[in-house]
């Protein structure tokens, strides 16, 4: 009996078995809740919380409809837009001159700037809260949207600093030498030649920026006072208080959180492609 | 319209270190000259490039470009283009896109652009390639598209830093020719760097020889090779290599092995010691029978057949710098290995140098 050779990249089926079930066991672990979300979410209220389980029980968009038409939801869907948008903006705007200038420069402080950047990371949100919110009161800028972006920025932007100066170094400083010679300034240079050839870098730290700020509770519960500034994070919190929480508002809610979400996220991939700077130097 | 360059014992001493990179550099370029500046690794070839770009600052000296003195200005006001060693292509850019960028940041029309990056794709052969980004070309293609760059500029000088390092040997032999007749025609100012000395000497008007940081001489390919001025230049100029040795003087002859050569009377006379660093080019040896005047022996250990040429390494009775003697020799009838020939110094291509300071001794 002869036996087709195996090719270089084949497995051999025990292995594959195998492969393919750890893989299946994962992926179910990392999808249930967010199934058992939605499914939820299409469940009258009285259904979710039956001792019976089933997958569909008479499936409606009855919650969709209460949570959008019934509460404030879409209000804080808003705030939450502009604050994540807001933070996303600014947060890449400050991260990516700051590494630009980090990759780039020398300049008096600069270890210093890079060790700080480092060290404020490694401070949990629990700590810096208090602080902050002192500061923010003594702003006068306690329940408004301004005091999260700030927040949040206070907490992306070191970060993304890090990690854009690392896709920064990653591009050939010729590149600049070249954009030198053919008349752009420091800033040109960054504009014309760093930032498109960084793209996979930003669509990273733009999703990171955008997430950091969207689905945030912890600040925004202690900052944001009234309901009509209240972002989505804190805002849902409201449909599960102690008693009574209403389930069915929220999963429907945790839902169209999601969206917004995975759309920026499909817009980012997009821009995580490898090999840009490919060609551009040497053979 | 030809622009002089001028450095003016311009330096460079990078921040934390204590030896200048570059050392007081003097060096006329001529309108339209094209100077090849060569030496070896690390001695500031690239460095002095980039000072004349502006990439690099200058610690104290001036260069000037023209009249105007542009020790400190910015690249973008010093009207320069550059060959990088590595090319350094926008990727994100097409290759037409590439070649007029500056133009296009300069603020010059759409349609005077693109008429300048279609001649210049004419003269480099790179028509077919404008719509193509530069990682779908091959190494010999980006050079050229690094050339087209440069050329489409219309600069008032070039500066090329090593652009050919990257090409395989018979690529490099071709566009050398190609770079060299391109700027005859175009008659810019060329700066051109190069650790080559064969591609120093058969493209430069005149080669500039730079030795840690340190100008060692500016002459015409041929003056530098016949003439050259201290035995640093001696052994780097020509390939293989001039044959160097120190030796001890007697009664104005120089022994070598048991030879004596009889050195100039205005070589003696300029002697301090006595001792002398003799230098033969392997073409200046004679082969000749033994017993001849001034002739010594060589064990032949290896010799070299190209065809046209023929070249003897051999051992000889007294040290020299290298370990072995060369000699060039009739192609086709070469002696063989391990048996021993006798050579003879053709007296009017001796060089002569001090043994303390190596510079070229008086041989008339
Ligand atoms: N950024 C730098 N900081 C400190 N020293 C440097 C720097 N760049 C170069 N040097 C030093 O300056 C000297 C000259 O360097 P340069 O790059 O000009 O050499 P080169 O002649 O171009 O050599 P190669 O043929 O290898 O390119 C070297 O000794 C190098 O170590
Ligand atoms: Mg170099």
């Amino acid at each position: 009996m002869t036996r087709k050779p195996r090719g270089r990249d084949e497995r051999s089926p025990l292995s594959s078995l195998a492969l393919h079930a750890t893989l299946v066991v994962a992926t179910t672990i990392a999808l249930f809740p967010v199934v058992w979300v939605l499914l939820a979410s299409l469940k009258p209220q009285d259904a979710i919380q039956s001792t019976e389980i089933h997958l569909f029980d008479h499936p409606t968009l009855e919650n969709y409809r209460r949570v959008l038409f019934e509460t404030s939801f879409p209000h804080w869907f808003l705030n939450s837009v502009v604050v994540a948008i807001f933070t996303m903006v600014i947060g890449i705007s400050m991260s990516a001159t700051a590494g630009y200038a980090l990759s780039r420069f020398n300049f008096p402080g600069k270890r210093g700037v890079m060790w700080l950047f480092l060290i404020t990371q490694m401070f949990p949100v629990a700590i810096l809260i208090v602080p902050i919110y002192t500061i923010m009161a003594n702003l006068g800028l306690i329940d408004t949207k301004a005091s999260l972006v700030i927040a949040y920025c206070s907490v992306a932007v070191p970060f993304c600093t890090w990690m854009l100066r690392g896709y920064f170094d990653t591009i050939p400083p010729e590149l600049d030498d070249a954009a030198a010679l053919d008349g752009l300034g420091p800033f040109k240079t960054f504009w014309y030649v760093v930032l498109p050839l960084a793209r996979p870098g930003l669509a990273v730290t733009a999703f990171y920026t955008f997430l950091t700020a969207w689905g945030e509770v912890a600040y925004a519960i202690a900052f944001i006072l009234s309901d009509k500034n209240l972002t989505l994070g804190a805002g849902l919190q409201q449909f599960v208080p102690r008693f009574n929480p209403q389930w069915d508002l929220l999963t429907a809610g945790a839902v169209l959180i999601m969206l917004p979400a995975s759309l920026v996220f499909y817009f980012a991939q997009k821009h995580l492609v490898a090999g840009l700077t490919a060609g551009g130097t040497k053979g | 319209m030809s622009t002089p360059v001028v450095f003016d014992a311009a330096t460079r001493l990078y921040p934390g270190s204590t030896v200048p990179a570059v050392d007081r550099l003097d060096l006329e370029v001529q309108p339209g000259e094209f100077l090849a500046l060569v030496g070896p690794s690390g001695c500031g070839k690239s460095t002095s490039l980039r000072m004349l770009a502006g990439l690099e600052d200058v610690s104290s000296g001036s260069i000037r470009i023209g009249d105007r003195d542009v020790t400190h200005l910015r690249p973008k006001d010093r009207d320069i283009a550059m060959v990088f060693q590595n090319y350094a292509l926008y990727p994100h850019l097409t290759v037409g896109e590439n070649m007029g960028f500056a133009l296009k940041i300069a603020g010059v029309a759409k349609s005077e652009i693109s008429t300048r990056v279609a001649d210049a794709a004419r003269i480099l052969d790179l028509e077919r390639f404008l719509d193509r980004k530069p990682k779908a070309l091959s190494g010999g293609q980006r050079q050229r598209v690094a050339m087209g760059r440069a050329i489409v500029r219309e600069p008032q000088v070039f500066l090329m830093d090593e652009p050919l390092s990257n090409l395989d040997a018979k690529l490099r032999v071709s566009t050398r020719t190609e770079i060299a007749s391109l700027q005859r025609r175009l008659g810019i100012t060329t700066v051109y760097v190069t650790h080559d000395q064969v591609e120093a000497m058969t493209m430069g008007d005149r080669v500039a020889v730079l030795k840690d940081g340190v100008l060692q001489q500016v002459a015409a390919p041929l003056d530098l090779y016949d003439r050259p001025a201290n035995v640093f230049v001696a052994g780097f100029i020509g390939s293989p290599a001039m044959n160097l040795g120190t030796f001890a003087v007697e009664d104005g002859d120089a022994l070598v092995a048991e030879a004596r050569i009889r050195l100039p009377r205005a070589t003696t006379d300029a002697l301090t010691t006595g001792e002398v660093v003799l230098g033969f080019r392997p073409e200046s040896l004679e082969r000749v029978p033994a017993g001849t005047e001034g002739a010594f022996a060589v064990e032949v250990l290896v010799v070299e057949e190209l065809g046209s040429e023929a070249f003897l390494y051999g051992s000889l009775g007294a040290k020299l710098h290298n370990p072995q003697l060369v000699a060039k020799v009739e192609p086709r009838s070469v002696p063989a290995k391990g048996s021993v020939v006798h050579f003879r110094v053709d007296p009017e291509r001796l060089h002569a140098f001090s043994t303390t300071t190596g510079e070229a001794l008086p041989t008339a």
